[in-house]
């Protein structure tokens, strides 16, 4: 398949590795990886800040960029969750909403994407790590995304997957929300993310980069030997180790 | 910023960084967890079940002039008399106006948010009558002057040495910390007072249409000495309590007692029609039953969010919920907490003023799982944050969100600016940024890489 890379505006920006362990996985996959360089952000920030106007700017925008692409592809579920779910209720009843249900059946979340549509799970990797898994809080209650990454992860040789209670508790990120009610924000990674930190396990995997950027941020400033990692930097390491 | 919502700050800010309080408040939560999943699965199909209850509520909502019409025919044939209050005021005056008829004197309740809601303790204790709480949480609240924690748990948040604390200091026990004892204290001080009201205040869990009664759910049998003891019997509901059949409590009741309390069933649950009939001994002489809208029609007039009003008070929501259980009861400022508080308030008491609590959410949609009667509440946050765009115009996030869009349309000015980020973050993390100066007291960025995503896909394909 032609896989056409949704990368996140923060990913881009912020943590590149995530977008280029994922294109390296798909190729590893024998799948043809593209990148519309013209794309941008979902608009997300603006629809969860009740700017729906203003996203639906960002939402038509995407409509545009994706148009000609044959699957589109997101490290995200969050992101995903946007272009799949919220995108054909943002522009219900306008012009755009048969292209919008057209994105949406085209778009997917990355081990979605993997598991469902390439009918793969082991994806040929080797750690020999500890992991502890974070659902994203999209991935799991609005693209109902649970058992996908953890047939990846479960796939990978060597790996042993700890599971926690807390697994599917929200990390305080919820965009905007995390710097306008900081205090609950971080009130709420520290009960996720020390949680998952006294699993013992190496690293925190997630589908989801949001919630590993706030989960990171809070490990880092409190100094905690557990890493937060994207399951395509997982498994794009996992590789490499063959 | 409004005074609700800066209280809301203040509280939440206070609240959110007591690790005590919050570990006290998730071990409390850890026992109903445990007991909800294992009766939630002696459930043939919990989802179903959520479906049938969706349905029962969804019907009688849907249809709800006509229900309620059905119910109040129904009631007062059963010799009950039915009171209508447009608002607050309204219901006040009722109730006070019944009191003064019935000339009472001592008023026992039994748990009722809905008398929260209309702040009827006070108005009583204005009006000179003495008003008891007779549930134990409610009664420990009253004791304590402060609003519930939890609608369904009202004193969650008290370890038992604060409450054995209270009663020393307003029963003059000695003090214990064993929950039993506790509980007979309240117990033996409650009892005489149920024979010596001269009315009971009760609240409504259903009122069911085709029978013509109201059913409280209850765990210490207060309510039904409350409803049975007393001369005269009020109840206040809101209207949308209203369901079409007795049959509906089939699958209402218990999935109310699951998902609230993690209980089977809820120990007593008991349907009252009527005072007592000629020939009867026991029963109050009158039923008086106080229907209250408070703007519950403005929420029905409104298709989008009108499930709201499926709402069975079972505190789900609230159990579930990561903002509650970190912040607390308190700090909403609200009759109703957690989840379906921050999407019903709003609508009951102003956008203006409570649309932070839609806000002040991650969007994580656990309370919309829980939710056993299907309500879309956090969509419904969603939705609340664009209507206060709309009514409340908020000028920065006009400016943040229209530069933000410029930009995003602009890839090349995208990939500028956020290469000057990137270049000057060394020096932008010192200054006092919107957002990111906030985001970096408590967190921290990941090391910022020097090239982004496109820049590196651009240069070299060969990943």
């Amino acid at each position: 398949m032609r896989v056409s890379l949704f990368i996140p505006c923060f990913v881009d920006q912020l943590t590149p590795q995530v977008g280029l362990a994922a294109a390296k996985v798909f190729k590893k996959l024998g799948q043809e990886v593209e990148f519309n360089s013209s794309q941008t952000c979902c608009g997300q920030p603006s629809y969860n800040s009740g700017q729906w106007e203003i996203a639906k700017e960002g939402a038509i925008r995407s409509l545009e960029v994706f148009k000609d692409a044959e699957v589109v592809v997101g490290p995200s579920g969050s992101c995903v969750a946007m272009m799949k779910k919220f995108y054909p209720e943002l522009l219900h009843g306008t012009k755009y909403e048969s292209e919008s249900k057209r994105l949406s059946q085209r778009t997917f979340e990355f081990s979605d994407f993997i598991v469902s549509q390439l009918k793969i799970t082991d994806v040929g990797a080797t750690l020999k790590k500890k992991v502890t898994y974070h659902d994203g809080c999209h991935a799991l209650r609005e693209l109902r995304l649970k058992e996908e990454p953890r047939k990846l992860l479960r796939a990978v040789k060597g790996l042993e997957l700890i599971e926690t209670e807390e697994s599917e508790s929200c990390c305080g990120f919820g965009g905007l929300f995390s710097v306008k009610f900081p205090m609950i924000s971080t009130a709420m990674v520290q009960v996720k993310a020390g949680a998952l930190a006294r699993t013992g396990a190496d690293y925190i995997v997630s589908s989801d980069p949001s919630c590993l950027l706030q989960i990171g941020g809070w490990l880092s400033r409190e100094g905690k030997v557990i890493r937060p990692l994207h399951i395509a930097e997982l498994l794009a390491m996992g590789i490499e180790h063959v | 910023m409004s005074d609700s919502k800066s209280i809301f700050i203040k509280e939440s800010t206070l609240t959110s960084a007591d690790g005590d309080q919050r570990q006290f408040i998730r071990t409390a939560l850890g026992g109903y967890y445990k007991n909800r999943d294992l009766y939630k699965a002696k459930y043939r199909d919990w989802e179903l079940a959520r479906d049938a209850a969706s349905l029962a509520k969804w019907s009688a909502v849907n249809n709800l002039a006509e229900v309620l019409e059905k119910f109040v025919a129904k009631f007062e044939s059963n010799g009950g008399k039915v009171h209508w209050a447009r608002d607050a005021a309204e219901a006040r005056q009722i109730i006070l106006h019944l009191l003064a008829k019935a000339n009472a004197k001592a008023v026992i309740k039994s748990k009722c948010m809905t008398t929260e809601e209309i702040h009827l303790n006070d108005a009583l204790e204005k009006a000179g009558y003495g008003v008891v709480e007779s549930d134990l949480g409610e009664f420990i609240q009253q004791l304590r002057g402060e609003a519930p924690y939890h609608f369904v748990f009202p004193c969650m948040h008290l370890k038992r040495e604060a409450i054995s604390d209270l009663f020393t200091k307003h029963l003059g026990t000695a003090a214990t910390d064993s929950p039993e004892e506790l509980t007979m204290i309240a117990r033996k001080h409650l009892r005489k007072l149920y024979i010596t009201a001269d009315v009971g205040i009760t609240g409504a869990n259903f009122l069911v249409a085709d029978t013509g009664q109201i059913s409280i759910t209850e765990n210490e049998g207060n309510a039904r000495l409350t409803a049975a003891m007393p001369r005269v019997h009020i109840a206040l509901s809101g209207i949308e309590k209203v369901i079409n059949s007795i049959d509906d409590l089939a699958v209402l009741l218990p999935m109310l007692a699951t998902a609230g309390a993690g209980q089977p069933m809820t120990c007593y649950n008991t349907l009252y029609a009527g005072p007592k009939k000629p020939g009867e001994r026991d029963g109050p002489e009158e039923f008086h039953l106080v229907l209250l809208d408070n703007a519950r029609t403005q929420l029905l007039a409104d298709p989008e969010q009108r499930d709201a009003l499926h709402c069975i008070r079972c505190g789900a929501c609230l159990n579930v919920c990561p903002i509650f259980k970190n912040i607390g009861g308190h700090a909403y400022g609200t009759t109703y907490q957690g989840p379906i508080g921050s999407v019903i308030t709003p609508h009951l008491r102003g956008l203006k003023d409570w649309n932070h609590l839609s806000g002040a959410s991650s969007l994580c949609g656990a309370c919309t799982d829980a939710c056993p009667v299907r309500i879309d509440l956090h969509h419904h946050l969603l939705q609340n944050r664009r209507n206060a765009a709309k009514v409340v115009p908020n000028l920065f996030d006009r400016v943040f969100h229209g530069t933000f869009n410029f930009v995003i349309q602009r890839p090349a000015l995208f990939s500028l600016g956020g290469k000057v980020f990137r270049k000057t973050f060394g020096l932008l993390k010192y200054l006092p940024v919107p957002y990111l100066g906030t985001w970096l007291k408590s967190r921290d960025l990941p090391a910022i890489p020097k090239k982004s995503f496109r820049e590196e896909w651009k240069e070299s394909k060969n990943v």
